[in-house]
């Protein structure tokens, strides 16, 4: 028991500040927001888009967009342009609301998600339980899900907890490109969770089907069975990227800036259930 | 011994061979030839159909670990039905199971003749269960093992679990708490990618190969990339080879060290499991050191690697290994000392050696009962054929003994990064990668963290997939979880479930 006692002392406290302080430090080859210039475009030139595993690069005219919902965030696209059109940044911030929204074209900032509307941040705001459902992806996204779990990132200090039973869930996380083998669990599984309720799809597979988009054995993301509320891209998204969707969501970073630090204390932090 | 009378052709691991010159058998012989192999020893990796003119020639790769080769066999099969090898030789039962639902081909005789994954045949119009073609395919329905009896109770569980973790369904048969058996019903993540490489590679093959299982991406993609370099005739540069092995025994730190933590959740011990919960995190974050992402993405492609390690990056990566080092010694030896823990980990789940040989074992799990088996050191490749690591076992074949060889991997595969960042050889990242030579069948072995990783390729006259076949260690070892769970109580099950920490992706593909 002592040594119990001994070894919390040594291994210390380690959650994080963010959001109250800076988010952790990501690594240097880090690949988050891409920059799109499509006035560098020679004409005719399709190198990006024939370089991308995924068709996430639309080329209209010149006008190219990459939509972030497909990426897998690899950089063939990046690698394969002869003029330096696409360029990989470090941003971590990726969350939407709207499908629409993870398409990046010239000069536009990201549209970052938005705060649920007053009734749902009212009833979710300051609890929100959450069923993860995996359904044909690869388990990376699951994976680093539930880091946040973990001491250092600690969700349930914001009232954000992953529950067992749907029923007592306030909606869904998805993860995978929703394989057709988990078509019947994962309908049940939505129509268990009590009405109001929210979908959140983390990751290239669950918002647009991801390596497998196209696959007969799949139904390419979410948004093919159920609406969707917030997505989530990456291959997987870091926890990071996860966690600040999750908060935007819920109106606890609003547009790059934080809210006030004595938003997301009292209430939340008590014990849990 | 002349080699061109054999009944076999030997390869090497990651070596293509002729696929024209290895001898077609007919079946009778290509049954004898497998269970001869594996009564002297050596190991199913693989066993899978390619269709040819309405026919199905039939391949198995035989792994011989003492003497290092592989015996790769052929049979033709030019009928729906062959008799099951299964009764003798239980190590090829999902591969038996496999064959029939991708191809068709019944096996008479297999004692538990159920689908694998649930999917329709990829020949229109055979069946092995005679299903109506056009009709839905619904998972996991299925004829179930039963114990009847007025006492006996069965308990369903998945697709969709407690927690956050992949689907997959079992079903228990129980006295009271006791099960007697259990059954394990996957498919929920099928996605369809062996099926997908066929005629590849193209661009999106590497992604399918980092995807197979997101936990296992630097074994997996090592795996397919020796396969393109042999077949492309290129030499993974000695600099890559060491970057390759730093970050495949950071895969399987932040797995160990991951489900260590885990173990010590599922029996209530929080404080390791909230110290290794974390750790875990610390080794995924110097995988992303190496390329951005925590799980390897990008880091392995044909011909070496993309990323470089600069003398900055080797210096904080030796830092943050130390530091990582030092609070895991202090967070996994709780575990052993804690009676409460080991009172839960001790004679529980146990799988005898006898039952870990015939069922296939491979991996952590394998070592757990014995059996001293390693790709890294039976069928080294790259910079394990330089830099040895030790092969960690434990004889007793229980939840304790799959916890304690993952502790022991966990430091040796610490000994090895810190050599490996402290003489990292000069030189290119990436050889250049030819196109693939036409008509030739190579097999690749990898350590992954939970076991061999092995895939095999068969090249067509343009040099193009005509199979490419993927086995995740998950697929041999989830039937020793089956097994394990015999006459145990049933509140063990998620303990003893993760102590295999097996794939549900990498088996359902």
């Amino acid at each position: 028991m002592i040594k119990a006692f001994l070894a919390r002392l040594q291994q210390g406290h380690r959650t994080m500040k963010f959001p109250d302080g800076p988010p952790p430090e990501m690594p240097d080859h880090f690949r988050g927001v891409p920059k799109v210039d499509p006035s560098r475009c020679p004409d005719g030139c399709k190198a990006c888009s024939e370089a991308c595993p995924t068709d996430a690069l639309r080329i209209i005219d010149k006008d190219t967009s990459l939509d972030l919902g497909r990426c897998l965030f690899c950089t063939e696209c990046q690698t394969a342009c002869p003029e330096g059109t696409i360029t990989f940044g470090s941003d971590y911030r990726l969350a939407a609301r709207n499908r629409a929204d993870l398409m990046v074209s010239k000069d536009d900032a990201l549209k970052l998600a938005q705060a649920l509307d007053e009734k749902l941040l009212k009833l979710f705001g300051r609890s929100l339980k959450l069923r993860q459902v995996s359904a044909g992806g690869c388990n990376a996204c699951e994976a680093d899900v539930n880091v946040l779990g973990t001491v250092g990132w600690d969700l349930s200090r914001f009232g954000i907890q992953m529950v067992a039973s749907p029923r007592h869930a306030d909606g869904l996380l998805i993860t995978g490109a929703l394989s057709k083998n988990m078509e019947l669990a994962i309908k049940k599984t939505y129509d268990a969770v009590p009405a109001p309720k929210i979908v959140i799809a983390v990751g290239a597979c669950a918002i647009s089907g991801g390596p497998y988009a196209g696959h007969p054995e799949v139904w390419n993301g979410a948004g093919a069975l159920f609406p969707v509320d917030l997505y989530i891209p990456g291959c997987p998204p870091h926890p990071l990227t996860i966690l600040d969707g999750l908060l935007r969501l819920l109106g606890r970073i609003e547009d790059g800036s934080r809210v006030a630090a004595s938003d997301h204390q009292g209430g939340t932090a008590g014990p849990k259930p | 011994m002349s080699a061109l009378s054999a009944p076999y052709m030997v390869a090497a691991n990651g070596r293509a061979v002729d696929s024209r010159s290895v001898p077609v058998l007919f079946p009778n012989e290509f049954h004898a030839q497998i269970l001869e192999g594996v009564s002297s020893g050596l190991r199913v990796s693989a066993l899978f159909g390619t269709p040819v003119e309405g026919a199905v020639d039939l391949w198995a790769v035989l792994a011989d670990d003492i003497r290092t080769g592989l015996r790769i066999l052929r049979t033709h099969a030019d009928v729906d039905a062959l008799p099951s090898l299964t009764p003798r030789c239980p190590q090829v039962h999902l591969f038996e199971r496999e064959i029939a639902e991708q191809f068709g081909i019944r096996f008479e005789g297999h004692p538990w003749f159920k689908p694998v994954r649930y999917h329709s045949s990829w020949r229109a119009g055979k069946d092995a269960w005679n299903r109506p073609p056009g009709e839905p395919i619904q998972v996991g329905v299925t004829d179930f093992y039963r114990v009847e009896g007025e006492q006996i109770h069965e308990v369903a569980v998945g697709p969709v679990h407690a927690g956050v973790i992949e689907p997959g369904h079992f079903r228990f048969q129980c006295h009271g708490e006791e099960v007697f058996h259990l059954e394990i019903s996957l498919g929920y993540q099928h996605r369809g990618v062996e099926r997908m490489l066929l005629g590849g590679p193209n661009k999106r093959t590497i992604h399918y190969m980092e995807t197979l299982a997101g936990d296992t991406t630097i074994a997996h993609a090592t795996a397919y990339a020796r396969i393109l370099e042999s077949l492309g005739r290129a030499q993974e540069p000695a600099r890559a080879q060491v970057i390759r092995g730093i970050a495949l025994e950071l895969e399987r730190l932040a797995n160990h060290v991951g489900d260590l933590g885990a173990l010590a959740g599922d029996v209530g011990y929080l404080p390791t499991a909230s110290f290794c919960g974390r750790l875990r995190g610390d080794f995924l974050n110097m995988t992303a050191t190496l390329c951005g992402s925590r799980f390897g993405r990008g880091l392995v492609r044909p011909g070496g690697v993309a990323f470089d390690l600069a003398p900055d990056r080797v210096d904080s990566l030796l830092k943050r290994l130390d530091a990582a080092e030092r609070d895991l010694r202090v967070a996994v030896p709780l575990l052993w000392e804690t009676s409460s823990v080991m009172a839960r980990f001790e004679e529980i789940g146990r799988v005898p050696r006898e039952v870990a040989i015939s069922l296939g074992a491979v991996g952590p799990a394998a070592r757990a009962c014995g059996l001293g088996r390693d790709i890294r050191h039976d069928h080294a490749a790259g910079i394990y054929r330089f830099s040895h690591i030790p092969v960690s076992t434990w004889s007793t074949g229980d939840v304790f003994a799959r916890a304690f060889v993952r502790w022991m991997e966990v430091q040796s595969s610490i000994v090895f990064i810190r050599e490996q960042l402290e003489s990292l050889p000069k030189g290119p990242l990436r050889s250049e990668v030819k196109p693939s030579e036409p008509g030739r069948i190579i097999a690749t072995l990898v350590e992954g963290w939970r076991g061999e990783v092995c895939h095999v390729a068969m090249t067509n006259a343009e040099g193009r997939f005509e199979r490419y076949k993927v086995i995740d260690p998950s697929f041999h070892n989830w039937s020793m979880l089956a097994y394990a769970l015999r006459n145990q109580q049933i509140f063990d099950f998620p303990l003893c479930n993760k102590s295999f920490g097996l794939s549900y992706c990498g088996f359902d593909l």
